[in-house]
C-alpha cells in the first residue's frame, strides 16, 4: 500500500502535529510498510464474529454521583496549571 | 555481611523484622548502587534521595514501634509513567519534561502506606511505546549483563535496576509485554497481573484495553508479595474487577511437597514453538517443561491457531487507542508548549510537534489513520473482531490445560541500535507477549536461563506462564518451582 504525502499531511493535521518535510517522507515509508503488514487480518474469516472493545468482563459499572473530601492541595494544584487570567485558563486566540 | 542492596525483600524482611538492619541502611546500600553503576546503566531518570531517607526513617520508627509488614521499609524504584506526588513524572517523554504531578497513583499510594521507600524513577520507551527503551527521550537504559545491548522495553528501566541490584523491587507497567519482555533480557521476574487486578488511576493511559501495573522483582516469591499489596477493587479506575470476580480457588494448592503440581496440565502451544524457533530458546523452554513434569505436571501440546495475528492486531488497536490518549498533551495547562504559535491549532501542532518523540508520533499518526473515516472497519473493526477469535483461541486451550508455558522472547537481549530504524522489526519482538494482553489474562516471565546470542555472548532468557483470568496464584504456584 502506497501512503501520499498529501495523506499523511491530513493525518497529520488530524493529529495536530506539526511535520518536518523529512518527517512526512519518513512516515509515508514508515505507515506504508506496517499498514501493508497488518493488512494480513483481510485473510481472517470474521463474518459473524463479534468484536471485542474491551476485557474487564465488567457493564455499566456505575456509582452515586456524590461529591467527596479530596485533599484541598491536591485539587488546587490539579485546577490551577497553566497561565491564569482573571481566574480562567488563558489560551491562544482560536479566531484569525 | 552481603551487600544490603543485594537482599531479596523475604530476606531483608527477616533481618528488618529482627532488627539486625534498618531501612535507612538498605536505603543507603541501594542510593550508593545507583549513584555508582546508574551513568553506566542509566535505569533511572530521577534519583529523590532526600525523599527516600526520610521514608526510610520513617519506616524504622514504624518498624521500632513494633508495626510489622511485608513491604515496610523496603526501597523500590516506579516507573516514571505512573504518578508520584511532588517527584517529576516523565513518561520518558520530552512534552513532560518538568511535570510533577499533584498526586500519587493508587499503586504507589498503597506502597506508601505500607512503609515501602521510593528511591526513584525509571526510564522507559516514552508513554511505554517500545521493546527496547531506545524510545526515551533521555536515552536507552543499557543491559546490565552487557552494556552495548538493550534491557528490553518499555520498562527496560526497572528490568535493568533490579537486575543491578539497585533496588529490592520495582513498579512497572505491561500493555503488551512490557514487564515481561524486558525481564526476560534481564534475567529477572516480572508478573503482568490480569487485566482489572491491579488499579491504574494514576497510571499513564496508553492503551486502556490492556494497560496493566505490576511488578518486576528478584524472585518469584517477592514479586507475588508486591503483587499482594497493590492488587485489589479501586473507585477511582472503574476497571478495576469486584472482589468476588477475582477470588476464584486454586484447586492444586493442597497438593503435597512430594507431587507439588500433581494434577496440573501444562500446555505448549504449538505455534509458539515454530521451525523457525531459536533452537536454544526451545530447548530451555522445554527443559523447563521436564522440571514441570518432574514435580508430577502432564505437558501436553495445545493449538492456538490465531497466534499469528496478534501482532496485526495489537499494532492496529495499540495505536488506534494511543491516539486518543494522547490527545490530552495539548500544551494547555501542563506539559510543553510553544509560545511563538498565533493561533490555537498552531499552537496545539507546534507543541505537539516538538513535544513527542518519533515513536510516539508513528503511532498517534498509524491510530488516526486507523480510526479515521473510511478506514475505520477496514481496520479497527476488523483488528477488534479477529482479537475475539485470539481470546477464543486461550478459551478453548485452557479447557484442556491448566497453564500455557511459551518463551517470553523469541531471542536474548539485542544490541543497541541493531532494530531502532526498522519500526516494524521492532514490533515483532512482542510476538510471544501481545496474546495474553490482548486477552486480559495473567502472565510472568521467569528466569530460564541463559542463551548465545549473535557475537557469541550468553544473556537471559525468560519462560513465560500464561493462565487463565485472576488465577495468579496457581501461576505463581507453578512460576516458583521454575526457578
Amino acid at each position: 500500500m502506497n501512503i501520499t504525502k498529501e495523506e499523511i499531511q491530513h493525518i497529520a493535521e488530524l493529529s495536530r502535529l506539526d511535520l518536518s518535510v523529512e518527517e512526512v517522507e519518513k512516515y509515508r515509508t514508515q505507515l506504508s510498510s506496517i499498514l501493508d503488514y497488518v493488512k494480513m487480518l483481510d485473510e481472517v474469516k470474521t463474518d459473524n464474529v463479534e468484536l471485542t472493545a474491551q476485557v474487564s468482563g465488567l457493564m455499566d459499572v456505575f456509582r452515586e454521583d456524590e461529591v467527596k473530601e479530596w485533599d484541598k492541595q491536591e485539587t488546587e494544584a490539579a485546577l490551577n496549571l497553566g497561565e491564569r487570567e482573571n481566574g480562567s485558563l488563558k489560551v491562544k486566540r482560536v479566531l484569525q | 555481611m552481603m551487600n544490603l542492596n543485594e537482599l531479596t525483600i523475604k530476606e531483608a524482611r527477616v533481618l528488618l523484622d529482627e532488627g539486625k538492619i534498618t531501612s535507612l541502611e538498605i536505603t543507603e546500600a541501594c542510593l550508593k548502587q545507583i549513584e555508582t553503576l546508574d551513568k553506566d546503566i542509566h535505569a533511572c531518570l530521577t534519583v529523590c534521595a532526600d525523599s527516600a531517607r526520610a521514608e526510610a526513617r520513617v519506616a524504622d520508627k514504624r518498624l521500632k514501634a513494633g508495626e510489622r509488614g511485608m513491604l515496610l521499609g523496603i526501597p523500590y524504584l516506579c516507573k516514571d509513567i505512573l504518578m508520584t506526588k511532588g517527584i517529576r513524572t516523565t513518561a520518558a517523554s520530552k512534552i513532560l519534561e518538568n511535570y510533577i504531578a499533584p498526586y500519587d497513583a493508587t499503586v504507589v499510594m498503597k506502597l506508601k502506606g505500607a512503609g515501602a521507600v521510593l528511591l526513584g524513577k525509571t526510564n522507559l520507551d516514552e508513554f511505554a511505546h517500545g521493546a527496547s527503551t531506545e524510545n526515551s527521550a533521555y536515552g536507552p537504559t543499557k543491559n546490565p549483563y552487557d552494556l552495548t545491548r538493550v534491557a528490553g522495553g518499555s520498562s527496560g528501566g526497572s528490568a535493568a535496576a533490579v537486575a543491578s541490584h539497585m533496588c529490592l523491587f520495582a513498579l512497572a507497567s505491561d500493555t503488551g509485554g512490557s514487564i515481561r519482555q524486558p525481564a526476560s533480557f534481564c534475567g529477572v521476574v516480572g508478573i503482568k497481573p490480569s487485566y482489572g487486578k491491579v488499579s491504574r488511576f494514576g497510571l499513564l493511559s496508553m492503551t486502556s484495553s490492556t494497560d496493566v501495573v505490576g511488578p518486576i522483582a528478584k524472585t518469584v516469591f517477592d514479586a507475588a508479595l508486591v503483587l499482594n499489596v497493590i492488587a485489589g477493587k479501586d473507585e477511582l479506575d472503574a476497571t478495576t474487577a469486584p472482589v468476588e470476580m477475582t477470588k476464584i480457588e486454586n484447586k492444586f494448592a493442597n497438593n503435597t511437597d512430594a507431587q507439588p503440581l500433581s494434577g496440573v496440565k501444562v500446555g505448549l502451544p504449538t505455534e509458539y514453538f515454530l521451525e523457525n524457533l531459536n533452537p536454544e530458546v526451545k530447548d530451555k523452554i522445554i527443559a523447563v517443561a521436564n522440571k514441570l513434569k518432574l514435580a508430577g505436571a502432564e505437558i501436553k501440546s495445545v493449538s492456538l491457531p490465531y497466534t499469528k495475528y496478534g501482532i496485526p492486531v495489537y499494532y492496529i488497536i495499540t495505536p488506534s487507542e494511543v491516539s486518543s490518549n494522547l490527545a490530552r498533551f495539548d500544551g494547555i495547562g501542563w506539559g510543553l508548549k510553544k509560545e511563538e504559535a498565533v493561533n490555537l491549532q498552531e499552537f496545539y501542532k507546534k507543541s505537539r510537534g516538538a513535544g513527542f518523540g518519533p515513536e510516539a508520533k508513528r503511532r498517534i499518526m498509524l491510530g488516526t489513520y486507523t480510526l479515521s473515516a473510511g478506514y475505520y472497519d477496514a481496520y479497527y473493526k476488523k483488528a477488534q473482531t479477529v482479537r475475539t477469535l485470539i481470546i477464543e483461541d486461550f478459551n478453548k486451550a485452557f479447557k484442556k490445560v491448566d497453564i500455557l508455558l511459551t518463551p517470553t522472547s523469541p531471542h536474548g537481549a539485542f544490541k543497541i541500535g541493531e532494530q531502532s530504524n526498522d519500526p516494524l522489526a521492532m514490533y515483532l519482538e512482542d510476538i510471544f507477549v501481545t496474546g495474553a494482553s490482548l486477552s486480559g489474562l495473567p502472565a510472568i516471565s521467569v528466569p530460564a536461563g541463559m542463551i548465545k546470542v549473535k557475537d557469541g555472548n550468553e544473556m537471559p532468557l525468560g519462560a513465560q506462564l500464561i493462565a487463565p483470568r485472576f488465577q495468579e496464584d496457581l501461576m505463581i504456584q507453578i512460576a516458583k518451582l521454575i526457578v
